[in-house]
């Protein structure tokens, strides 16, 4: 990617009209776009779901009186009051419109094993999910950015290597290993944080670090090499021969191009953390997206896996928008290009 | 934006000492005490069962286990029933009509007295769902007499009171139910009140002012469901928990002689079995079922799989059931050669493979089990080399635990592992019933049935004098034709472990698993 011309002097009112409008522009149809992607999205999901909950092994009935009432109290009349009661017996045709009709109104109706409100338990989940995200990808851009640009500046040197090694190890560590690894470090050894949970205070430190050091492997690997790519080009050899200090440089000059590329892959990450959330949630008893989503599916409750799995599709629409929003605002040839 | 590069490197050294820290952890033994409790003056209890309803029929006794809500009937360690929030109850003279006299005193937490009303009204919502346990009961009616409770049978049925105290037919207050009769909150008369139900994980509970019972010693209480048997260890470890439940043999392993925390544990009411299609045509011959049997191991397995022989099964009923349990049965033992014997007899050949034949048809069985207990599919396996060892091929198909009623309801199922509780009502006769009446059970014996069995079942619901001769001969013969007819082989019992952290002082562990007793526990400062 060329570098970004170095910041021009202030303009004209007339200027920043024009500018103000190709923004605007520029972000309606980011919006436009998104949205269209949101709602096939919605679609193909819903369609994708419910094919695969048709062909699942095992007797649905079953797996719902198995999830209400506690594996060893399940028998066939149970089964038989469940059916009965859901309604399981509909042609697949009909129970599929159902389904769509429900993802468009965004109204799942009552979960089949805990009969509460589906849209109820979905906000509690996702705002349990999107904590823990956030908190996750903070983490893990400034452990990354951080240890990238430490590596970039001592290219070939020892912490270059390191880096090498750490991205390598963070990646190829499964989640599992590596937050049952933190549990024994922070919580039994060292006793700081706790172990699993939720609702108390520093719960939510251990699983987001296990997802944060897992994504910051990229992040650095990313960051070291964008950041040495700017280094070497001429703007910012010209920076430092007209005599700028070396953090003014880094500031102005490497980090804001960095930024473009690096902001433009958290939207690429998004994806891996969603498929991590699912697997550090069970691992730390977090009540969330992926926690709520592994019971669904062994439980068989549909509105519930339908809701879960929607809202999971829709938080990487909205983090790529996001992403598009933040990359136009970085930098101006993207307007321009829309 | 400066950037202090001194700073950065700091923390990059952190990182990867911290890397280098967490590389080395994972063999050590644990060499730092688990702080006293979690200092905070809150009972910190975690176990494995989530909060996923409030409803009754369906919460899986949390509330019970919790001592928020109280059954008409309570039964100790041993299953032997004790006055719950019935101080009384006796039969009419022909055993259909029950007078359960309430206990004076008792208050729901909203401070409503629990009167005969609102005992019919729960009782009621119960008996709506079959799902319940209550509905084994021939109940015709249920209605309020004074400050008691009346029951009508439809014909008689002895083992009612014991019904009467299966979690499922708790006693919530009016103000728990919402217009539609499901359940809001949650409003028992137990020494603890719900203070907030955070599902699936979290309930907080205090100390009830109200309640006519002795005090409980422990101010507040916060239960946490967490699903993974080593994360709940390492809670204990930590010194996170205070009680932790449900632990299997592989974490307590970890957490056996750690310093501060103490290991309870208790033999269950509870079986591991082998559940047999007898329509299949090998597993219908009695010959087939018992050299399965034999074949097996069990201290071996028991001793590989759960870490203790001791519950390696002799007979169907744990020590555990002590009016159940009979020390004069022959112990089911292994013996393979026998066990191969009896296979030549029954006419399966060793075939050109290993695995034997009749009329050409291979001895080829599925067996079923699922991984909601960890140790099921390991025993699967031991199951699977032993059998093999006589000549016996065997699938081993882990699936979901409800794949086994659904196999039973299509009579697909051929053979299933998994493990019975038999005091889901603390009298296993109710259980009995549902798993081994003539045209068999879900849980129990499949497309096998038995004219003695079945009389000693009916008796047991008849005989209103549960410790008389006639229910002891009763059980005596039930004892026996499970033994040799084996329509469901017994594999191994059952041991719970529950570490308690040395802060914790007056826990009792139920070997029933009705109550966690938190109310007797307190905690050292």
């Amino acid at each position: 990617m060329a570098p970004l011309p170095a910041p021009s002097p202030p303009r004209s009112p007339a200027a920043r009209t024009d500018h103000d409008y190709s923004l605007a522009r520029a972000v309606g149809k980011v919006l436009i776009r998104r949205a269209a992607q949101a709602v096939s999205v919605t679609f193909a999901v819903t369609v994708t779901c419910f094919v695969i909950v048709q062909h699942l092994p095992g007797d649905i009935a079953f797996r719902i009186a198995a999830g209400r009432y506690g594996y060893d109290k399940v028998d066939a009349s149970a089964a038989a009051e469940v059916r009965a009661e859901l309604n399981l017996d509909t042609p697949a045709w009909q129970q599929l419109g159902g389904w769509i009709a429900d993802a468009l109104r965004l109204d799942f109706g009552a979960s089949l094993v805990t009969g509460a409100s589906v849209t109820d338990e979905l906000a509690h989940h996702l705002s349990a999910t999107v904590h823990l995200a956030a908190v996750a990808l903070l983490l893990s851009v400034t452990l990354g950015t951080v240890i990238g640009l430490l590596a970039a500046r001592s290219r070939g040197g020892v912490l270059d290597r390191l880096t090498d090694a750490w991205v390598a190890l963070v990646r190829a560590l499964p989640p599992f290993v590596l937050g049952l690894v933190l549990i024994i470090v922070f919580s039994v050894q060292l006793g700081w944080v706790p172990a699993a949970g939720h609702g108390e205070r520093g719960n939510i430190v251990l699983p987001a670090l296990t997802l944060a050091v897992g994504l910051s492997g990229l992040f650095a690997r990313v960051t070291r090499d964008t950041v040495a790519q700017i280094l070497e080009s001429e703007h910012v050899h010209f920076a430092r021969t007209k005599g700028l200090a070396g953090h003014i440089v880094l500031a102005r000059h490497v980090l804001r191009n960095a930024g473009v590329t690096l902001v433009a892959y958290i939207g690429v990450q998004v994806l891996i953390l969603v498929e991590g959330v699912v697997v550090v949630e069970s691992l730390f008893a977090w009540p969330g997206l992926g926690h709520a989503l592994v019971h669904a599916v062994f439980w068989r409750d549909i509105p519930s896996m339908q809701a879960t799995v929607l809202a999971l599709a829709l938080i990487v629409v909205v983090v790529s928008t996001l992403v598009d929003l933040a990359v136009l605002a970085l930098d101006p040839r993207t307007r321009e290009m829309q | 934006m400066p950037v202090r590069f001194p700073a950065l490197s700091t923390t990059a050294a952190v990182a990867v000492v911290a890397v280098v820290l967490t590389g080395c952890a994972g063999s050590q033994a644990p060499n730092s005490a688990p702080d006293a409790g979690t200092g905070d003056g809150v009972l910190d209890v975690i176990g494995p069962l989530e909060v996923h309803s409030l409803n009754p029929t369906t919460a899986e006794g949390i509330f019970t286990r919790l001592q928020v809500a109280e059954t008409l009937v309570d039964a100790d360690g041993t299953g032997e029933l004790r006055p719950g929030l019935a101080s009384e109850w006796d039969p009419s003279e022909d055993g259909l009509e029950w007078k359960f006299t309430l206990r004076e005193g008792a208050v729901f937490h909203d401070d409503t007295p629990v009167d005969a009303e609102s005992v019919v009204a729960a009782l009621e919502l119960a008996r709506a769902s079959e799902a319940n346990t209550i509905s084994v009961a021939p109940i015709a009616e249920v209605r309020a007499q004074d400050d008691a409770v009346i029951i009508g049978l439809s014909e008689p049925f002895a083992p009612l009171p014991a019904v009467l105290a299966a979690t499922s037919t708790q006693i919530l207050a009016p103000s728990s139910y919402a217009e539609d009769g499901s359940i809001s909150r949650v409003v028992g008369s137990g020494p603890f009140r719900v203070v907030e139900v955070t599902p699936p994980s979290r309930v907080e509970l205090e100390a009830f002012d109200g309640y006519d019972g002795e005090a409980p010693r422990a101010e507040s209480v916060v239960y946490e469901s967490v699903g993974r048997a080593e994360n709940r260890a390492l809670m204990a470890e930590s010194g996170q928990a205070d009680v932790v439940f449900g632990m299997d043999p592989t974490s307590l392993q970890r957490v056996e002689g750690a310093p501060g925390l103490q290991v309870e544990s208790a033999l269950l009411p509870r079986t591991i079995v082998l559940k047999l299609n007898a329509k299949h045509p090998a597993l219908s011959d009695e010959r087939v079922r018992q050299a399965f049997s034999m074949a097996l191991d069990r201290p071996a397995m028991a001793t590989a799989v759960m870490r203790d022989p001791e519950i390696a099964a002799t007979q169907m009923f744990p020590p555990a059931l002590e009016t159940w349990h009979n020390e004069s049965l022959d112990p089911l033992t292994h013996d393979p050669e026998r066990a191969a014997e009896l296979l030549e007899e029954a006419g399966w050949a060793v075939g050109e493979d290993s695995v034997r034949e009749k009329n050409g048809q291979p001895l080829q069985v599925e067996l079923l089990t699922f991984p909601d207990r960890p140790e099921l599919p390991t025993m699967a396996a031991a199951i699977q080399a032993a059998l093999a060892e006589i000549g016996v091929g065997v699938d081993v198909r882990v699936d979901n635990s409800s794949e086994i009623p659904a196999g039973h309801a299509s009579d697909a199922l051929e053979m299933a592992l998994f493990t019975r509780n038999f005091a889901l009502v603390p009298d296993p006769i109710v259980t009995l019933l549902k798993d081994y009446p003539a045209e068999g059970g879900d849980w129990g014996a499949m497309n096998w049935s038995d004219p003695d069995m079945t009389e000693a079942l009916s008796r047991l619901v008849t005989e209103s004098d549960h410790t008389g001769a006639e229910a002891n001969t009763a059980r005596e013969q039930i004892g026996i034709t499970l033994q040799e007819q084996l329509p469901v082989i017994p594999v191994s019992w059952y041991r719970q472990s529950v570490i308690v952290n040395d802060a914790v002082e007056g826990f009792v562990l139920d070997p029933l698993e009705r109550s966690w007793n938190l109310a007797g526990v307190s905690l050292q400062e």
